[in-house]
């Protein structure tokens, strides 16, 4: 749902009073690195107040001043309105949080943002231009791959760096290469169905 | 999660420089799965968390027949388990790296940080320390539910499972651990790596607060090695396993010149059953042999009240193993 979308009357979205509420609660100085002589060298040490951050996001350039604490996903959401990956277990277990970072695809929740920098990072808001549907997010839909939709962000993302690696996947490869994702409702005969459309398109097209 | 402040040196010595001298004042972060969980539930709190990830020496696989495999701390399961190398000359630890988690985590999770793994106990995971201890002195672990816990080194006070799946296969391949500290790098057995902690104090592993891990170097397998990993588990996918036995069969033809059984999640280390590899010392391969081994490594296994279970499983783990090792197995 875009800001456009939501109740006008209270003049604010939730999305942007939880943004208002996590404001409230973090410190208001932000500081730079201290410098540490460490066996006769210089190191930079951040934090534990907030520090300037630059995520390269969806091929933007996205600037925040956060703690080191701050996770690449609190990152996404909080900071940056980047709301395709999802906050779930926040354990690294779930895998409603996964995007891509430098190709490879990782939990958001258990990478720190600090850690992302100079790193390129795609979510599902990336994925495809404005108002157009990904080759993976399509064969979702032809698939009813997802009832409620919490963990298809994360489901779309893993699809993509599975079928991306292993074209021609079995049904096998395909549970084993989406063992890191998690849907409760249960659609993953829909997610296999998905990906087995999009392996049986790439065999097609001769990829 | 608490705050901390962040590093990121570009020298191991750096690294040592900025950990701190006793647990709790700084902690080594490489993929961050575990570590990052531990802190968001306050299980760990460090002041300071030390990146070693731009210390471009704990990277890279190299093997050479008179050293064997070294394989860099930072390297990711996901490498491990791709890498044409492990494929060939250690092909049970790139099936194990293969087996372990998730796609997602094997993406980051490094071999440094899976030996440094701490246990999934959820008494451990929930705060009641390392060893469970009740304000009595009681272990909540006896008297709790204790269906995931140790059967085997289970004398306590620890009674938590080691929780890697790359251990056991390097050890069974007779790997070594490298460690840097200020005094320098030390070497190891990764055998001895894995300790049973007497107190709440000390931690199950041989590393002290300031030192990291650099490497780890695993032999290379004399030919006609057979050897295989077999895990028993609740899911297909992303789980930690009830029990799991490496094995490694050195053969003179159809006979067992000597065997290495590893077993894990099955005590507070990864456990080398000596008692399993005199089991098949000089025999042939058959179901019999193979039951006899499983029967072996579980001969001084005590229950503690609900995981008897898991006697059985370590049993047939180990039996498994052997057949699919004598097979030809992963090797």
């Amino acid at each position: 749902m875009s800001d456009q979308d939501s109740p006008k009357d209270s003049g604010i979205s939730r999305r942007k009073f939880l943004k208002i509420s996590a404001i409230t609660t973090s410190a208001p100085l932000v500081l730079g690195p201290t410098v540490l002589e460490v066996e006769g060298q210089e190191v930079h040490v951040f934090g534990p107040g907030k520090v300037p951050i630059a995520l390269n996001v969806n091929g933007k350039r996205l600037t925040a001043n956060l703690e080191p604490r701050f996770t690449l996903l609190d990152a996404l959401r909080e900071k940056f309105e980047v709301t395709g990956p999802k906050r779930v277990c926040d354990r690294g277990t779930c895998g409603a949080c996964t995007v891509l970072l430098d190709n490879k695809l990782v939990y958001a929740c258990s990478v720190l943002a600090i850690e992302a920098q100079g790193k390129q990072i795609v979510t599902t808001d990336g994925l495809a231009p404005q108002g157009q549907l990904h080759p993976v997010s399509a064969a979702f839909v032809d698939n009813d791959a997802q009832q409620c939709g919490f963990c298809t962000p994360g489901f779309v993302m893993a699809t993509k760096a599975f079928v991306d690696k292993h074209p021609n996947a079995t049904p096998d490869e395909i549970a084993r290469g989406l063992g890191g994702n998690f849907c409760r409702c249960g659609t993953y005969a829909g997610i296999k169905g998905a990906v087995a459309q999009l392996s049986g398109q790439q065999q097609k097209g001769g990829a | 999660m608490r705050a901390f402040e962040y590093a990121s040196p570009k020298q191991k010595q750096q690294a040592v420089g900025l950990l701190g001298q006793q647990w709790g004042d700084a902690e080594v972060l490489a993929g961050g799965s575990d570590l990052l969980a531990l802190m968001k539930d306050d299980i760990v709190h460090p002041k300071r968390l030390v990146n070693v990830k731009e210390l471009p020496e704990l990277r890279g696989i190299t093997f050479n027949a008179s050293r064997g495999l070294r394989i860099g701390s930072l390297m990711t399961l996901s490498e491990i388990s791709e890498d044409a190398q492990v494929k060939e000359h250690h092909p049970m630890l790139a099936h194990a790296a293969g087996e372990a988690a998730s796609p997602q985590i094997r993406n980051v999770a490094t071999i440094g940080g899976n030996m440094c793994q701490r246990p999934r106990c959820w008494w451990f995971r929930n705060g009641f320390g390392l060893l469970a201890t009740a304000p009595d002195g009681k272990s909540l672990v006896l008297q709790g539910d204790n269906r995931y816990h140790a059967i085997l080194g289970n004398d306590g006070p620890a009674y938590f499972v080691s929780p890697s799946s790359l251990a056991p296969a390097l050890i069974a391949y007779n790997a070594r651990i490298r460690l840097f500290g200020p005094k320098g790098p030390r070497e190891i057995p990764l055998e001895k790596f894995f300790v049973i902690p007497k107190s709440e104090n000390e931690r199950e592993h041989d590393l002290r607060p300031n030192e990291i891990v650099t490497d780890v170097i695993v032999p290379a397998p004399p030919s006609g090695v057979k050897a295989s990993h077999y895990e028993v588990r609740q899911k297909a996918a992303f789980d930690w396993p009830y029990a799991t036995a490496s094995v490694v069969l050195d053969m003179n033809g159809d006979t067992v010149r000597s065997a290495r059984v590893v077993m894990s999640h099955v005590a507070p280390i990864p456990w080398v059953s000596n008692e399993a590899a005199q089991a098949l010392a000089g025999k042939t391969i058959s179901e019999q042999t193979a039951d006899a081994a499983g029967a072996a490594a579980v001969a001084n296994a005590k229950s503690l009240g609900r995981n008897k279970y898991k006697i059985k499983l370590a049993h047939v783990a180990v039996k498994r193993a052997v057949l699919q090792a004598a097979k030809g197995g992963q090797a």
